[in-house]
């Protein structure tokens, strides 16, 4: 580039004089303050500004660098009224300004970080309860006073919760139907007992699956969703102008979501465990050649009627669970966007960890009740 | 006293870019908006002559950021011509539309920090982004931007979610200088900021005008800052610049909106304030 900033050394008795020329600007400087630091000290300076085209502040920091940093008087000649004031000003804007944050030693910051991973999760369980007690006496006063039960919203939940669900829980259970006849089939086969995948579709399906699929399903569809609706109308200060107008939005956000996921969850693990037992079926027809009529005659047999009741008293526990950390995660929502999406994720995931976590307390509990 | 500085300063030419005083920094000719049915702009003409501060007005919705939007290459205008430093947007190549984004800097109205970066990694974003320097290097330029724009020492280190307003909009401002531009594009600098810090945030603008030799194109409400630093005032309206001039040459206009504007009671308040502290800026 023919405008590069550039500059020639000589020396004047003990002066060493620096004759800058082109431009001093950063798409120009390349390689000038390695070059400048390569200069000796203990000389006196005179900088020639003569010959330069222009100056930007990184020239005009690099210059204001050379003067500062060096003992021994450094003069500066041939600027430009605007260079010099362009100096003048980055000087003044030299202070001592933090770039990194203090860095604490390794052992400290693991130990706080530890320490304060500790204390959240204690208090976070501590909210949450909180959170679910504020629920329940919200709930009550709607049964004391069920006209302030808003009736349009659960309606509205109801559609986006379970109505609108329908089709991916649906495609979801089908295929996880086949799935577990396939694998049953080819494992059973070794034993010359592959009439026995019926009973294995039959009571995983009713007793474990076609709810606990449902529920993480229900969790990533609309446990999210409660997360980002509640969380982004909390960042447009909508849930405040609420409380101001005398709404709230426990009543109004919270319980219609809750009472929807409480009761759609025992309706749709019951028709995701009908849709596996169909997709079961199907192959059980296809592939081994068992008709339906023998299909569902079998199923009647093996699957006691106490599964089904396992499965559906999970199911609105489950819905409850899912609800209410989304909603609780929403209304945690402060500051920025970002927020939104970190609460919707730990909303998901917390879910997904509580729903499993209970389905083997439901497990072992009806296990003992000898509901096997 | 613009003129006399850039006199003064005409020097070489930055390579693939004009550069002579008579030619406008921004030229707009003929530019047409539209979002579906409705019309933003059409017909709209503009230009933004070297080293001035030209602050562009309209009631909501006239598409004033529209207007900056098509500037800067983020919204592609259905028709009109635009050129920025005499190159056309939209006809240049994707190494030269780099080249010609690196001469400008652009604050949004909230500073649109990157949430993630610190305030200092911020600054350091379009440098690294452009150049190769060592991080000594980096780290000084970072602080004496953050200085320049008004920082207090301790903002490097800190998150945008920890600032307040102001201090976003001086970190955003800090961002859009990194790469000494040539011209800068302010939307709404002093929205949002009470009126000590807008007068202090007038005050920078102009300051950094006068010492980094920049041309400003500047979206504003603030009738405040358009008498403290504007040397022209633009006005939107009716899908196009109304008018362009000072603002006395704007008050003897013959239209509703800028009689409204200029001369209601905030307009009026403005002026005396203005003229309390020694008239306009020119």
């Amino acid at each position: 580039m023919s405008n590069a900033a550039n500059f020639e050394q000589t020396a004047q008795d003990d002066v060493i004089v620096l004759h800058f020329s082109g431009a001093l600007t950063l798409p120009c400087i390349d390689d000038l303050p390695q070059r400048l630091a390569t200069i000796e000290e203990g000389h006196p300076l005179r900088l020639e500004l003569d010959d330069v085209s222009r100056m930007d502040t990184v020239g005009a920091w690099l210059l204001y660098k050379l003067k500062r940093d060096r003992e021994g008087a450094a003069e500066i000649t041939g600027a430009t009224p605007e260079m010099t004031r362009l100096m003048k000003q980055i000087g003044e804007s030299d202070k001592p300004i933090k770039i990194r944050p203090d860095t604490r030693p390794p052992l400290v910051r693991v130990l706080t970080d530890i320490g304060r991973a500790t204390v959240d999760a204690f208090s976070t369980l501590g909210a949450f309860i909180e959170f679910f007690g504020h629920v329940l006496v919200t709930s009550w006063g709607l049964v004391r006073n069920p006209r302030r039960f808003r009736f349009n919203a659960v309606v509205r939940q109801f559609e986006v919760v379970g109505v609108n669900a329908l089709g991916i829980v649906g495609l979801m259970s089908f295929l996880i139907g086949i799935v577990i006849a396939q694998q049953g089939a080819v494992q059973l086969r070794q034993f010359g007992a592959e009439v026995f995948a019926i009973n294995l579709i039959g009571r995983i399906t009713v007793r474990e699956l076609g709810v606990l699929m449902t529920a993480i399903m229900v969790a990533g569809r609309s446990g999210s969703a409660f997360a980002a609706q509640i969380g982004s109308m909390k960042l447009g200060e909508e849930v405040d102008a609420m409380r101001t107008i005398g709404v709230s939005p426990m009543e109004a956000l919270v319980v219609p979501r809750v009472i929807a996921a409480t009761v759609l969850m025992p309706i749709l693990g019951f028709y995701s465990s009908l849709i596996a037992m169909i997709g079961g079926g199907i192959f059980c027809w296809l592939s081994l050649g068992i008709p339906p009529t023998t299909f569902v005659q079998r199923v009647h047999e093996v699957v006691p009627i106490t599964d089904l009741w396992v499965g559906l008293l999970k199911a609105p526990v489950f819905g409850v669970l899912i609800a209410i950390t989304g909603c609780y995660q929403g209304m945690q929502v402060k500051g920025d966007a970002e927020e939104v999406g970190l609460k919707t994720t730990a909303a998901v995931v917390q879910a997904i960890f509580l729903v499993i976590v209970l389905d083997a307390f439901f497990a072992v509990f009806f296990t003992q009740l000898g509901w096997v | 006293m613009t003129d006399m500085a850039q006199a003064e300063h005409a020097g070489q030419p930055v390579p693939g870019l004009q550069e002579d005083d008579e030619s406008p920094v921004i030229r707009v000719e003929g530019l047409y908006n539209a979002f579906g049915d409705q019309v933003i702009h059409e017909d709209l003409d503009l230009e933004l002559r070297k080293g001035e501060i030209l602050g562009v007005v309209g009631g909501s919705g006239t598409g004033k950021s529209v207007l900056m939007r098509s500037i800067v290459g983020l919204q592609r205008p259905q028709a009109g011509r635009i050129e920025v430093f005499g190159d056309t947007i939209g006809d240049l190549s994707e190494t030269e539309a780099l080249k010609l984004r690196s001469h400008w800097g652009v604050m949004f109205q909230n500073g649109a920090l990157f949430s993630t970066l610190t305030v200092a990694e911020n600054v350091q974003v379009p440098l690294r982004e452009y150049y190769k320097l060592d991080d000594e290097l980096l780290n000084e330029i970072a602080a004496y931007k953050i200085a320049l724009t008004g920082l207090p020492p301790d903002a490097g280190p800190k998150y945008p979610s920890e600032l307040s307003g102001g201090m976003r909009k001086r970190a955003g401002l800090a961002r859009a200088l990194a790469l000494d531009p040539r011209l800068l594009f302010l939307d709404e600098p002093t929205a949002g900021l009470d009126p000590i810090g807008a007068a202090a945030f007038d005050e920078l603008i102009r300051s950094l005008r006068d010492t980094l030799d920049l041309t400003v194109f500047l979206i504003t409400h603030d009738l405040d800052t358009l008498y403290a630093i504007c040397d022209r005032v633009a006005v939107l309206a009716d899908r196009k610049v109304l008018a362009v001039g000072t603002i006395p040459e704007l008050l003897a206009f013959d239209h509703p909106w800028i009689q409204e504007y200029f001369r209601g009671p905030r307009g009026r308040a403005a002026a005396a304030s203005a003229e309390a502290n020694e008239g306009p800026a020119h």
